[in-house]
């Protein structure tokens, strides 16, 4: 009794949480359909700054090993954040550079909405990465999309903070 | 009286077994129940393996029509018309009376009989003789339960059907366990049909129930995979690039909507299962998918982001004519009909989260019926009493029912992991 009262008031607590997230502002206005858009300006502006990095001579040396491999999104979007670029890019550069490498993008979503829907958000997730790298001259056959939904999620509950965690691109090199 | 105290430890014995196994609790009734007592059947044998009684008043329990008496409030256990005193049961409330009997037969076979009254008419209304095996006294007991219910509310029972879903267990960084199970539709005697490390999603069963389809990453990429219940005999039946989901099974068995991602974006297919024919049926930018059949096999309804945000549509194939059918909040998705194809139940999204609404197609009237914020994957009884969908209960996902108008509620608690994604099987006889 004392236990299902304390699994509750932390069920309470969590759905409290996320009733709050849920309910802001910007959560109510995202829409997917205008996230897909955002997809094609975000990946016009990788392709700006790739041009530099390019420039910066430094192609090849890149050290994969250090850079982030999971980025993450916002709430029902699935536009690369700014935070994500500087690695992306660099990964970019350096697939660019060994033709021999290849990725596979996991996308992921967080828990809310229905699963197969959730399915084709994480692959629209994975093609916006995937288009960046393209942007910034990754051969197509280099990289390869695969969603898995809310189905493999990196850190169980419902709070807002495991939810954002779950909402992510894993890019993982199937070869160097 | 030795015996009796024998048969009195046997029953409470088997009846804390099926406890242990699965509790149903009943969280909302309808109004006015009718009051039923399934008394305890007689049996002078060893013990058996389940309390055919008991099973029988927990299905009729849990469809919400009826409210079963306890036990310990009987005063009597009348096994025979003989034994029974109409007054008794009239003066404790009880509307019906079940009582019967169980005797062994040869080769580990037991012969049921069974009997239902009319309390007030003192009329006997039912009675069967039912004969089983012994170690399947559950599928006696369901039958039996399917029976009851046809006679006191003029609908096909649907106990004797089963349920398969999906459970799923993080067991450390990166490292998962997914299960396909299948079980009666109260949740007892759950098997494995398959286990992965990799996610298993979308079960749907063929119309004859002979066969499910499902998606699995076992290959770590998605693919839909046909399996034979029989024999677990399976086959890889689309694996291209991309999204292979939502597999949904074509009235007449022949065919199966799915929605692969081939081509760029989520969209639906048809595939002909003799043939291996895959038809393309719609063509937008956006994401298509969901897809669920008509009753008729005509259309096909599916979940559809092309207005913005995922509404349901319906698709009349021989046509191509699309309607949108939702129109109410921002968010309806994954919806499944009604055998009769009047009722459209779906994921709805409203200012307190996700839940399981339901709409009449005739008058487009839609009704939120649970409260819970996290509900998905709908599923509804053949005979369209209860809808299944998966809640979360204590951060833990779980399985729930609820009835069509939204008067009775159960939750169907499990003891290991996180399950989701119920799919309720046709009748199967």
């Amino acid at each position: 009794m004392r236990v299902s009262n304390v699994a509750k008031a932390i069920s309470l607590a969590l759905s409290v949480a996320w009733v709050a997230g849920c309910s802001s502002p910007s959560t109510l206005t995202d829409s997917s359909g205008s996230s897909n858009e955002n997809n094609g300006s975000a990946s016009t502006y990788g392709a700006g700054s790739g041009a530099d990095v390019n420039g910066s001579g430094v192609a090849g040396s890149v050290d994969v090993a250090n850079l982030q491999t999971i980025f993450y999104f916002d709430f029902d979007a699935s536009s690369v954040r700014s935070d994500s670029i500087a690695d992306l890019e660099a990964h970019a550069q350096y697939l660019a550079t060994h033709p021999n490498a290849s990725v596979r993008l996991d996308g992921h979503a967080d828990e809310r909405g229905t699963r197969e829907y959730n399915m084709a958000l994480g692959e629209r997730r994975a093609k916006a990465v995937e288009r960046f790298l393209s942007v910034n001259g990754v051969n197509s056959a280099q990289a390869e999309s695969i969603s898995y939904g809310e189905e493999k999620p990196a850190v169980m509950g419902s709070g807002e903070g495991s939810l954002s965690q779950n909402r992510r691109v894993e890019l993982k090199y199937e070869a160097r | 009286m030795v015996k009796q105290i024998l048969v009195g430890v046997v029953l409470l014995l088997s009846a804390l077994a099926v406890r242990a196994e699965l509790v149903i609790e009943v969280t909302q009734g309808v109004d006015a129940p009718t009051p039923v007592a399934v008394v305890p059947f007689g049996w002078d044998g060893e013990q058996l393996s389940d309390d055919i009684a008991q099973i029988v008043s927990d299905d009729l329990g849990r469809s919400g029509f009826f409210s079963m008496m306890k036990r310990e409030n009987m005063l009597s256990s009348p096994q025979t018309q003989e034994q029974i005193f109409f007054r008794d049961w009239r003066v404790s409330g009880s509307d019906y009376l079940v009582v019967g009997r169980i005797i062994p037969a040869a080769n580990n076979q037991v012969t049921a009989t069974v009997e239902l009254y009319d309390v007030l008419k003192e009329q006997r209304v039912w009675s069967e003789t039912v004969n089983g095996n012994a170690g399947n006294l559950r599928d006696v007991a369901h039958y039996i339960a399917d029976q009851i219910f046809q006679q006191l509310t003029g609908i096909r029972g649907a106990f004797s059907t089963r349920v398969v879903y999906v459970t799923a267990e993080m067991l450390g960084e990166n490292k998962y366990r997914y299960r396909l199970q299948m079980a009666d539709s109260d949740g007892a005697r759950p098997r494995t049909i398959l286990e992965s490390k990799e996610p298993i999603l979308s079960p749907t069963w063929s119309k004859d129930g002979s066969k499910l389809a499902y998606v699995s990453f076992e290959s770590t990429r998605p693919s839909i995979y046909v399996q034979h219940l029989a024999t677990g005999q399976r086959q890889r039946i689309q694996s291209f690039k991309g999204l292979n989901g939502a597999p949904a099974w074509s009235p007449q068995g022949d065919r199966l909507a799915l929605v692969l991602s081939k081509d760029g974006n989520p969209e639906i297919y048809v595939l002909t299962l003799a043939t291996g024919q895959l038809d393309r049926v719609t063509r937008h930018y956006g994401i298509d998918t969901e897809p669920t059949w008509a009753p008729d096999g005509e259309s096909l309804l599916f979940t559809s982001d092309r207005g913005g945000m995922p509404q349901i549509y319906s698709l009349h194939l021989p046509t191509r004519d699309l309607k949108r059918l939702t129109f109410e909040g921002k968010y309806n998705s994954r919806g499944r009909l009604t055998q009769d194809g009047r009722f459209l139940t779906m994921v709805h999204q409203d200012s307190s989260g996700f839940h399981i609404a339901v709409q009449d197609l005739k008058s487009g009237r839609l009704d939120v019926l649970t409260s819970t914020g996290l509900d998905e994957s709908p599923t509804i009884a053949p005979n369209g009493s209860i809808i299944l969908y998966a809640t979360k209960k204590g951060g833990r996902g779980v399985l729930a029912g609820v009835s069509l108008d939204g008067r009775v509620r159960f939750t169907m608690p499990n003891t290991r992991g996180d399950v989701r994604e119920p799919a309720w099987s046709p009748y199967l006889q």
